[in-house]
């Protein structure tokens, strides 16, 4: 039996971030309650490193582990996007988790776990690989959902989650073993390279394909399996849901794309056709019922849902351009959706209490620079040209009509439409609407700011120059699209 | 010469920018002195006016081709490139947003909340208008199009009246819609040249030429499509009947700046449209649709001037009557001829003068009374005298009388159709006639006889700002009205290119068209 060379560069990110875990595990009852906070100043150290780490895993291209772990521009990609996302969150839950009197370091703890399964999931070769990553990160978001212990809607979101999600991940094993009985492989490419063999059983091939995609489209939060999300994302602390909106779905999307891309060619014209009413469906339902809800972070989740559908739409062309579009997408969302929930979480006060849209009234004649920059994390979400909503919007939509799917790039720009209703009417509360009080008590803490002007910049430079990373979410998904 | 040279790529970039720049150095202004923002507001807009007549001063009238042109790749690997230049249509129409933004600035004087974030978004929209007149990149063109709505939804929003909020919402939304679907016509455009060229690009004389040599050709079924696109866009901006309901909303809640603006250079952007892209991409199904788009046209002059006529809010009156005047444009646009385009651009320079006029009196008495219904005035010219005056003059030229700017609009357009299509041209005059009795019977009731409402005794006259707001445009009314070659001279060419462009394909389609039988 041969032993795999271990190649510790390729995962060195994953085990940068594992450390720093575990390491603040073990220091946090040598802290003090009041100093819990540095521990989060050192996770966001953890996610710097990582980040740095992606350079030596990315001069490790190739497969490792017995073909289990692949490195390539792809899973580099995700990588910095999903370590981008850890120290963002970080930053916005430094400050927040005082405030709300449950300073406990496992929270990011579990954040750095929580992100090293995303990167497991984007560098998984294999399928078995994908459910380990999954559950990493599901079981440590399930934590992370109920972390306000003492709130009914917070472990409302945190069993929700876990009940549904343990069925998306039951879902998920079944599609593995169909495909494993029909191929005799859990390997990606082995099984893309089975299903063209003659005896196949076709059946098992569909079914297995059919189980997985409802799987990862409950993780994504993709029409009709978005059902859960509302109700996690409201009872979840706030940063969690930001992290949520952004994190999982990303992997979702990654895993996704890199399963039936690699894994299914044989069947692309079925799983297309599936694709585009999943996004059809998720940009329109998403958008639409988004604009009832009183709630910001309802209002959120329903955007969440229908900013998927906008990425499932990229997905769907199965082109080298469609799957550029959709990895600009997750960054651009990224960048604007976790700035919308920096200042929530700022906004939100205690036990995060003021989250109806009617309490952001009068907040621009108040707190002018938080109101201002809401409003451009918002328009950016509902697509204005210039910013990175719209940039990303445009090259989805491109590549939408560039296949030949018109009438699916059309039902996304009429949805679009219907979206701006719903993020104007924050404005239209925080701009047009007098002051229900001062907005005294709002602290834009060191932390904030960083977090705020990283995610103002992103907005405007890939909305304005989206050149350079075009080009790299270019190079990423060339490798393995058609 | 050198430096003049270098000024003249650089000065479309210099004279869109400004206003933005002004904007962000505004954005350091302590919010409380009022005095100092709106006085830097309007020099920032002054000094764009300055700039922008360097334009038309060096501007070349025998040349149809775009003038002061810049290409810069922006995002090469999409073929999007930051390409501006200006003809002789779109000259004018920049001058006239640089020349109304510091007219609504010295009208925003009074505005004392929030002047800050007023004067930021006013400069911001001057920004946009010119630059939706200046792009030749499709991608550019949609960016500034979409991107001064965020202004004007402020402006209306936030300083507008009563029902502000559902007007900037329509507003928006009306616009949106109409938008989006012209930039799935863009890209689709944007692929059909690329595959039948190889060069993917944005860039609007490009695909232009494509079409006029033949390299790229259209099926008729997808044209139909495109065209339908980029119309229902334009056609909700200007409005035409029966899109129009978001206009009178939206000018009746906006502050009278926001009126100005968006009556004299927010509406041109439909039309403008219409003549940039429109009719030149899409020649023949402008030509198949021309008949039924004049139509609409002259639906709406007559139903504008009749709804005009028994409004009880002025504003409103004034919102219809935009409704009926931009019908002629549109209807001029849509004759295919030289006359019917030559009183197109003419009636949108003329209309941005006098409707802006119009509103800028409008706010005046608003201000001072805060009511803008007619029943609620009544002998004006007692208390106000230089008022009355100006205000009949203005509305003289809002009827088109001869002599002043209206007329020319009026008459070209009307001589234009008269020639291609004789019935249309005849119900359309009757609008001129109705906007006669309209404007003149709203006059009568608010300046004439003797003073009905006790409120109005101590009414002042206008004071020397409001007179400079209103001198430079009572001097283009007349000016526009005696002199009307020092402003059409300049367009010939670019309205003779037009012209060959769309009589071609005309020409072409009749042809093909009795060949079909043999």
């Amino acid at each position: 039996m041969n032993i795999p060379e271990i190649n510790l560069y390729s995962i060195l990110p994953i085990v940068v971030l594992s450390v720093f875990g575990i390491a603040i595990m073990v220091l946090e009852p040598f802290v003090q309650t009041e100093k819990r906070s540095a521990l989060g100043w050192l996770a966001l150290a953890g996610t710097v490193v990582a980040g740095v780490a992606i350079v030596p895993m990315h001069n490790q291209p190739g497969q490792w582990y017995s073909n289990l772990w692949i490195v390539d521009d792809y899973s580099t990609f995700f990588h910095a996007l999903f370590i981008f996302i850890a120290a963002m969150t970080t930053l916005i839950s430094i400050d927040y988790l005082p405030r709300e009197k449950m300073n406990h370091a496992e929270y990011y703890a579990l954040l750095l776990f929580a992100t090293a399964g995303m990167l497991v999931m984007a560098g998984s070769n294999e399928l078995m690989m994908v459910f380990i990553g999954l559950e990493i990160l599901s079981i440590a978001t399930y934590v992370m959902a109920g972390f306000r212990r003492t709130d009914l809607r917070s472990n409302e979101a945190a069993l929700k989650y876990f009940l549904l999600g343990s069925f998306a991940s039951a879902f998920f094993l079944y599609g593995v073993a169909l495909i494993f009985g029909a191929t005799g492989s859990t390997h990606l490419i082995s099984i893309g390279a089975a299903t063209f063999l003659p005896d196949l059983q076709l059946p098992l091939v569909y079914l297995s394909a059919a189980l997985i995609l409802i799987a990862l489209c409950f993780k994504v939060a993709a029409a009709p399996f978005h059902i859960w999300a509302p109700d996690v994302y409201e009872g979840a602390p706030t940063p969690i849901t930001g992290f949520m909106s952004v994190g999982p779905k990303a992997a979702g999307f990654a895993v996704l794309f890199r399963i039936f891309v690699t894994a299914f060619p044989l069947i692309q014209d079925r799983w297309t056709d599936v694709m585009w009413v999943v996004a059809a469906l998720t940009m329109i339902l998403g958008n639409v019922i988004a604009v009832v809800q009183p709630n910001i972070k309802r209002m959120l989740a329903y955007s969440s849902i229908a900013h998927a559908g906008y990425i499932a739409m990229a997905f769907t062309t199965a082109t080298n351009r469609g799957g550029s579009a959709a990895l600009f997408y997750t960054l651009a969302y990224a960048v604007m959706s976790l700035g919308a929930f920096a200042i929530v979480t700022m906004l939100g006060r205690s036990e995060d209490g003021k989250v109806q849209l009617t309490d952001f009234a009068g907040l621009a004649a108040r707190r002018p620079g938080l109101a201002a920059l809401l409003s451009l994390f918002l328009l950016s979400l509902a697509g204005v040209p210039g910013t990175a909503g719209f940039a990303g919007k445009f090259f989805i939509f491109r590549s939408a009509v560039e296949s030949g799917m018109t009438s699916l790039a059309v039902i996304g720009v009429l949805t679009t439409v219907v979206s701006f209703y719903y993020y104007l009417y924050v404005i239209v509360q925080m701009y047009m609407k007098d002051p229900a009080e001062d907005f005294g008590d709002v602290k834009l803490t060191p932390a904030l700011g960083v977090a705020l002007t990283i995610a103002a910049i992103g907005t405007l430079y890939l909305g304005v120059l989206p050149t350079r990373i075009l080009e790299w979410t270019a190079g990423a998904a060339l490798n393995f699209l058609r | 010469m050198d430096t003049l040279n270098n000024l003249d790529g650089a000065i479309l970039t210099i004279v869109t920018f400004v206003p933005t720049l002004g904007a962000i150095l505004l954005l350091f202004f302590d919010r409380k002195n009022v005095r100092a923002i709106r006085a830097f507001a309007l020099v920032v807009a002054l000094v764009t006016f300055v700039l922008s007549l360097h334009l038309i001063a060096h501007f070349n009238s025998g040349r149809s081709d775009f003038q002061f042109l810049v290409n810069v790749p922006w995002i090469p690997s999409v073929g999007i490139s930051y390409h501006m230049g200006v003809d002789g249509i779109s000259v004018f129409l920049i001058l006239l947003a640089t020349i109304l933004t510091p007219l609504a600035v010295l009208a925003s004087w009074s505005v004392s909340t929030r002047a800050k974030e007023y004067f930021v978004f006013m400069l911001m929209l001057e920004t946009g208008m010119i630059g939706v007149f200046v792009s030749l990149d499709l991608f550019l063109f949609y960016l500034f199009w979409e991107v001064m709505l965020v202004p004007m939804y402020f402006l209306i929003g936030v300083w507008g009246g009563e029902r502000r909020i559902y007007a900037a919402m329509k507003f928006v939304l009306y616009t949106m819609i109409g938008g989006v679907l012209m930039l799935v016509a863009i890209l689709a455009l944007y692929f059909l040249h690329g595959n039948a060229t190889g060069t993917f690009t944005f860039s609007y004389p490009e695909i232009l030429a494509a079409l006029a040599k033949g390299a790229l050709v259209i099926d008729p079924r997808i044209e139909l499509l495109l065209f339908a696109a980029f119309f229902l866009a334009f056609a909700i901006k200007v409005p035409l009947f029966p899109f129009h309901t978001w206009l009178p909303d939206a000018h009746v809640e906006a502050p009278t700046a926001g009126s100005v603006l968006l009556a004299g250079v927010l509406l041109k952007m439909g039309t403008y449209g219409l003549m940039r892209f429109s009719l030149p991409l899409f020649p023949k199904v402008s030509h198949i649709f021309g008949p039924f788009i004049s139509m609409l046209a002259v639906v709406g002059i007559v139903y504008g001037a009749l709804v005009a006529m028994v409004q009880p809010d002025l504003k409103k009156l004034v919102a219809y009557s935009s409704v009926s005047h931009l019908g002629f444009i549109v209807l001029g646009i849509f004759s295919f001829t030289t006359q019917g385009l030559q009183g197109a651009v003419y009636q949108m320079l003329a209309h941005g003068v006098s409707t802006g006029g119009l509103f800028l009196l409008v706010g005046m008495i608003y201000e001072r009374r805060h009511t803008r219904l007619i029943s609620e005035f009544g002998g004006l010219a007692n208390r106000m005298p230089v008022f009355a005056g100006v205000f009949l003059f203005v509305t003289l030229s809002s009827i088109g009388l001869p002599g002043l700017n209206g007329f020319v609009g009026e008459f070209l357009v009307l001589l234009g159709t008269f020639g291609a299509r004789p019935g249309y041209a005849v119900v359309a005059a009757t609008g001129v006639i109705l906007s006669a009795v309209y404007m003149l019977w709203m006059f009568q009731r608010v300046i004439w006889g003797e003073i009905s409402n006790p409120h109005n005794e101590a009414l002042r006259d206008i004071g020397s700002r409001e007179r400079l707001t209103l001198v430079p445009l009572l001097i283009l009314i007349v000016w526009m009205g005696m002199y009307s070659n020092h402003f059409l001279r300049p367009m010939d060419a670019s309205i003779a290119k037009l012209m060959n462009r769309v009589e071609r394909v005309n020409t072409e389609s009749v042809r093909t068209a009795t060949q079909l039988p043999q």
